[in-house]
């Protein structure tokens, strides 16, 4: 079967510094991998070189469509959440749903807490309907209950054929294979 | 996906800071009789010139919210990842500037006439110009303000990038060679899509 992302023997360079090379991984429909490492070991440029933002010093990678969260909410702050959401199509109203958030729907965004902005973020990649999910720090800002909602839509996409690819530093809830990068 | 990004940023403008560069614009208008006393015919003289520098030195005022704010809220990936390109990204932010910034500078540039002395040949003939030349003042915003997102002190350095670009467009408008001003404006409106999306790309990080 085709993989959802793919990269062969891909190496990354930042102002000048090589990040990794060699790096090969395939993941299919129903596959989670969480990038890991110290800080500055390269798992956020490895989500945006993945998502396409940046470009691969040497090596291929093949994508299939795909949605991003990352630490940048991506919403007009001054409208209401729910409306917000919706610029970037898709019905956001069962994400919405499912990250907790249905409540602050005609709340502006401006108001939410940094929690809710990363729960509004998730919510806007479950609304996408991209089968390739990216998700930088998933965790951050998140309490217990947000991580449990994350942990249940990751779990939803990945029995519906979508794969995931998360980089974080602390352990993500779920069943994740483990691709270490060092510093 | 672009018609629904230049509806946005038409929305944006209309209730945030369109009105900002029109006021500005009036203000300067305001100034020229002060500094130049009040001889009708010598402002009546001067006055589509001190339209078009109030004009110019309008353009200038919204360029640090054009790019940079979507930039920094990642709007702009977001925008890459649903398969729209860069140009078409800076096609649609100069099609909505322009949207919220001309009709009002031309509407404004009435009373600002009448504060000039202008009589009603000369507005005419000066509005012509201006909404021969806003299309170009917009592109020449939109691209600045990429190339110069992301920069520290990047409101200083766009007037620096924009006022000399603009020039010959001054010159043709003020001169009443508008066949050569509208070849100047389409010049520099069709090529500021394709500055601002390599401009875009490069501030990516």
């Amino acid at each position: 079967m085709r993989p959802l992302l793919r990269f062969d023997g891909v190496a990354l360079r930042r102002g000048g510094r090589l990040l990794f090379e060699n790096l090969d991984l395939a993941l299919g429909p129903g596959d989670a991998l969480q990038v890991a490492g110290p800080n500055g070991s390269g798992k956020s440029s490895l989500i945006r070189l993945a998502a396409g933002l940046l470009r691969e010093e040497r090596g291929r990678v093949e994508r299939s469509p795909l949605a991003l969260a990352d630490d940048n909410v991506a919403l007009d702050r001054e409208l209401p959440l729910k409306r917000a959401l919706r610029f970037w199509g898709g019905s956001p109203g069962p994400a919405m749903d499912a990250l907790g958030i249905s409540f602050l729907a005609d709340v502006s965004v401006r108001l939410l807490s940094s929690g809710q902005l990363k729960r509004a973020t998730l919510a806007r990649v479950a609304a996408s309907g991209a089968p390739l999910w990216l998700l930088d720090e998933p965790l951050n800002a998140l309490d217990g209950d947000g991580a449990a909602r994350l942990a249940q839509a990751v779990e939803d996409h990945l029995a519906t054929g979508g794969a995931v690819l998360a980089a974080s530093h602390q352990p993500l809830p779920g069943d994740w294979r483990r691709l270490e990068l060092g510093a | 996906m672009i018609w629904a990004l230049i509806v946005r940023d038409v929305r944006r403008g209309l209730t945030g800071s369109a009105w900002l560069p029109i006021a500005f614009f009036l203000l300067v208008a305001t100034l020229v009789p002060f500094a130049i006393g009040p001889d009708a015919r010598l402002l009546s003289r001067i006055g589509p010139g001190a339209l078009w520098i109030a004009a110019l030195t309008a353009a200038l005022l919204p360029i640090e919210r054009l790019i940079e704010p979507d930039r920094a809220d990642g709007v702009l990936d977001q925008l890459a990842l649903h398969g729209l390109a860069e140009e078409s990204v800076a096609f649609a932010k100069i099609a909505a500037h322009w949207l919220t910034f001309a009709p009002l500078l031309l509407v404004a540039a009435v009373p600002a006439s009448a504060l000039l002395a202008m009589n009603g040949a000369s507005l005419a003939r000066t509005e012509i110009a201006l909404a021969i030349g806003t299309p170009a003042l917009a592109a020449l915003a939109v691209a600045v303000a990429a190339v110069t997102a992301g920069l520290p002190r990047a409101g200083s350095l766009a007037g620096l990038l924009l006022l000399p670009l603009a020039v010959p467009l001054l010159i043709f408008a003020v001169a009443d060679t508008l066949l050569l001003e509208a070849a100047v404006s389409l010049l520099l409106t069709a090529g500021a899509p394709l500055v601002a999306g390599a401009g875009i790309r490069a501030a990516r990080t």
